[in-house]
């Protein structure tokens, strides 16, 4: 199997791994209540009776709070990925099927207009327009995923549109629309599967910056990137509060990226010619 | 051999500062004020820079509360007291080198009245019918009923005596008779004062004295730790000052301040308009969860709108005690058996912030669900403060003796009382101790067994400072950082 010979794909899928059945148990099976507060208890070392990563200062446990927030993340940035995903794609197949007509440069156009921006800082001012929630750290995350898409099916579609099986699919008589989804798509599907990987692993950056400066989910939702800010006056004697969230952060970034990569070296034509 | 020139006349620069005795002085607040006339706005960070500092009025506040003379050196009531006659200190010049007269006094006092005035205590100076400068060094003031407070009221921030052709300007360069004058205001970042080499009064020891604008706790922390300021008045997170007391570089005063701290409920809004429903809200708080949890140990539980360092304060916290299983058969009673939703309006301090999510978790466990939003305090006032938009609010209230704003029904938590309304006008009224105890003591249990509010705890000031500085004031008997006793130990 060409996957698991690529040691970027077995690290990466390994830590993903661990993350996503962290968030899946979670909906089950916490150690604690995340939503509870337990003063008595509170900024209990690691590995301290009961708490393998300890409390925070509410006396939550660190490690419930760690699932949860997987939870969190991972939707987040999954709906946001699936939201650029779901419009970016038809969007760049519909600007490559037109090129040179005006419904190519009115969706590149936007898309520069979108990039122009920095995305966090967009994503800020959304969540600051309509209020802090997840739901909106989707849609503020999501939006700037639409543009890497539809670009990045543009370029490759507009090579594959000069390929002769899809003048022979034109000869047959199928209209843009169908040879765009029926023979465009199929062979983008790698390469967006790659970018998939790779927005998702900047969703997750991206949800935990927000929820850092407090736009993101809202408590008593568990996120880490709250879980970093809130441990932040902490750092000196509680450095647990901090260290575990960051981890966490750190490895599941750590993991997609390393997926993507490994994703690239086997999907992508060019890097695949030179290997051979 | 430049290089050894350099360090060494360096060194020999460094040795002769530090030879001198340090008598300039940085100290952080959290809060940067808006403009800089405490005459005209209710935000608490002017008096924090300019309260005895920059403005003095005719009363002011000692460091425990008491009422001292300011510019007034004595006062003699008449008995129906219904007329203040002011004695003037002279001699007193304002800092741009004008004399402080008994005009300027009138001048400021009318101000406060006037049609244009925007002072955030109009209501507390609305009694005063006519002020008359009776010669250039005595005022007298004429009210139009007694007013057992009168000078009480006159010692705060919003009575300072103002000079009319400063008034212009006054936002931006503040002149008053204080003990410093004001230099600069960089802002967004600080605020200098230095030394009124013409006090009427003891001088400052102090030559220069500077306030940080510093509101994030991590870079208080780090500004403390690094010794870029002497001193923090209101250090911001509690949880870091056992660190501070164990270096032996620091110290650490933590005193009263006026701050009675609420769960402030909209008693307008169903299901708030239910006492059944306060009375379980009340009971289903476990107080002293919140004072370690939100402030780490720091905090006097009340039960009423009152300090507990006032010597009329009654304990009435057992009235709402921490008992969940009674505020659960309350609701049951009150029609809720299954609870209800309702929103907590949260502004930025950690007290609100923290504390916000350990109520949220305790009225969860007697089935209120609470929808928990921050917000910034642009948008507080606006929604909450304002807007009444809210069913539930944690906020401090900072004023001295501020149970009154239970006797306006228009106020934010919508406390509409005709007897407790009553009440606080005939306290008003009167001008005996004893009988003024007995109604401050009426009001307390009044708004204690109509559960108005949520009485969480009375806020509490540290101030970390370098260990040799002293002459801070410890507790916070008003907004204000008076630095005119302050100095730097051999």
């Amino acid at each position: 199997m060409v996957l698991l010979n690529n040691r970027n794909i077995v690290i990466g899928a390994a830590l993903t791994a661990i993350f996503v059945t962290l968030a899946l148990v979670s909906f089950v099976y916490t150690p604690y209540d995340v939503t509870g507060v337990d003063i008595p208890n509170k900024l209990k070392k690691p590995f301290s009776n009961g708490y393998p990563l300890g409390t925070d200062h509410f006396g939550r446990d660190i490690l419930s709070m760690i699932m949860v927030g997987a939870r969190t993340s991972i939707a987040v940035a999954l709906v946001a990925v699936t939201i650029g995903m779901a419009l970016g794609v038809p969007l760049g197949l519909a600007a490559a099927a037109n090129k040179g007509y005006l419904l190519d440069e009115l969706i590149m156009r936007s898309n520069d207009l979108i990039f122009a921006f920095p995305s966090l800082v967009i994503a800020i001012l959304i969540t600051a327009i309509f209020g802090p929630s997840a739901l909106n750290a989707i849609i503020a995350i999501g939006i700037f995923n639409i543009p890497v898409f539809a670009r990045l099916t543009r370029g490759a579609a507009l090579s594959l549109w000069q390929r002769d099986y899809i003048l022979s699919a034109r000869v047959a008589g199928k209209g843009p629309a169908r040879i765009s989804f029926e023979h465009i798509l199929p062979n983008v599907a790698n390469l967006l599967i790659v970018q998939g990987t790779i927005q998702f692993s900047l969703g997750i950056l991206a949800e935990a910056g927000l929820s850092y400066v407090g736009l993101g989910a809202q408590p008593p939702i568990p996120s880490w990137g709250r879980m970093l800010a809130e441990s932040q006056t902490m750092i000196s004697f509680a450095p647990h509060m901090a260290l575990f969230p960051g981890l966490a952060i750190v490895f599941t970034v750590l993991g997609l990226n390393l997926m993507g990569d490994g994703l690239r070296d086997i999907f992508d034509p060019r890097i695949r010619r030179d290997k051979s | 051999m430049t290089f050894f020139k350099t360090t060494f006349t360096a060194a020999a620069v460094l040795m002769a500062t530090t030879a001198v005795a340090k008598d300039d002085l940085t100290i952080a607040i959290q809060l940067e004020p808006p403009h800089l006339d405490p005459t005209s706005a209710a935000a608490g960070a002017i008096d924090s820079v300019l309260y005895s500092n920059v403005f003095e009025g005719l009363t002011r506040f000692g460091p425990d509360g008491s009422v001292n003379p300011g510019l007034a050196e004595s006062w003699i009531i008449s008995n129906d007291g219904l007329t203040y006659t002011f004695k003037l200190r002279t001699g007193v010049k304002f800092h741009d080198g004008s004399d402080m007269t008994a005009e300027d006094v009138v001048f400021s006092l009318n101000r406060t009245q006037g049609e244009e005035s925007t002072n955030a205590q109009k209501a507390l100076y609305a009694g005063i019918a006519d002020v008359e400068a009776l010669d250039k060094a005595t005022v007298k003031l004429t009210l139009s009923k007694p007013n057992g407070s009168m000078l009480f009221n006159l010692a705060w921030g919003d009575a300072v005596i103002v000079a009319p052709e400063s008034i212009e300007n006054i936002k931006q360069t503040p002149i008053g008779t204080g003990a410093f004058k004001f230099d600069s205001w960089t802002q967004g970042d600080k605020i200098d004062l230095s030394r009124n080499e013409n006090y009427w009064g003891t001088p400052a020891t102090l030559s220069k004295a500077t306030f940080k604008f510093i509101s994030d706790p991590t870079a208080a922390f780090a500004a403390i730790m690094a010794e870029d300021i002497d001193a923090f008045a209101g250090y911001p997170a509690p949880e870091n000052l056992p660190q501070f007391e164990a270096d032996p570089r620091f110290q650490v005063i933590v005193g009263n301040t006026e701050g009675e701290t609420i769960l402030s409920t909209n008693n307008k809004m169903p299901p708030f308009d239910n006492i059944m429903v306060r009375k379980a809200l009340a009971h289903a708080i476990d107080r002293q969860a919140i004072i370690d949890g939100a402030m780490f140990g720091l905090g006097t539980p009340i039960g009423t709108h009152f300090a507990p360092h006032n010597p009329d304060y009654v304990d009435l916290t057992a009235n709402s005690s921490y008992d969940p299983e009674l505020a659960k058969k309350l609701l049951i009673e009150a029609g809720f058996p299954d609870g209800f939703k309702t929103t907590l309006k949260l502004p930025p301090p950690s007290y609100a912030r923290r504390g916000g999510e350990i109520i949220a978790a305790q009225l969860r466990k007697v089935g209120i669900e609470t929808e928990v939003s921050n917000l910034e305090w642009a948008q507080w006032l606006e929604q909450v403060f304002r807007g009444k938009d809210f069913g539930l609010t944690i906020v401090s209230h900072t004023e001295p003796f501020d149970i009154g704003i239970y006797a306006r029904p228009d106020y934010y938590f919508q406390y509409d009382n005709k007897d407790f309304q009553a009440l606080i006008t005939a306290l008003n009224a009167e001008a005996n101790p004893d009988k003024r105890s007995k109604m401050i003591a009426k009001a307390q249990t009044t708004i204690s067994s109509d559960y108005v509010n949520g009485y969480l705890f009375q806020l509490a000031t540290p101030t970390v400072a370098k260990a040799n500085l002293q002459g801070l004031w410890k507790d916070a008997p008003t907004q204000a950082t008076d630095l005119t006793g302050v100095s730097w130990a051999e």
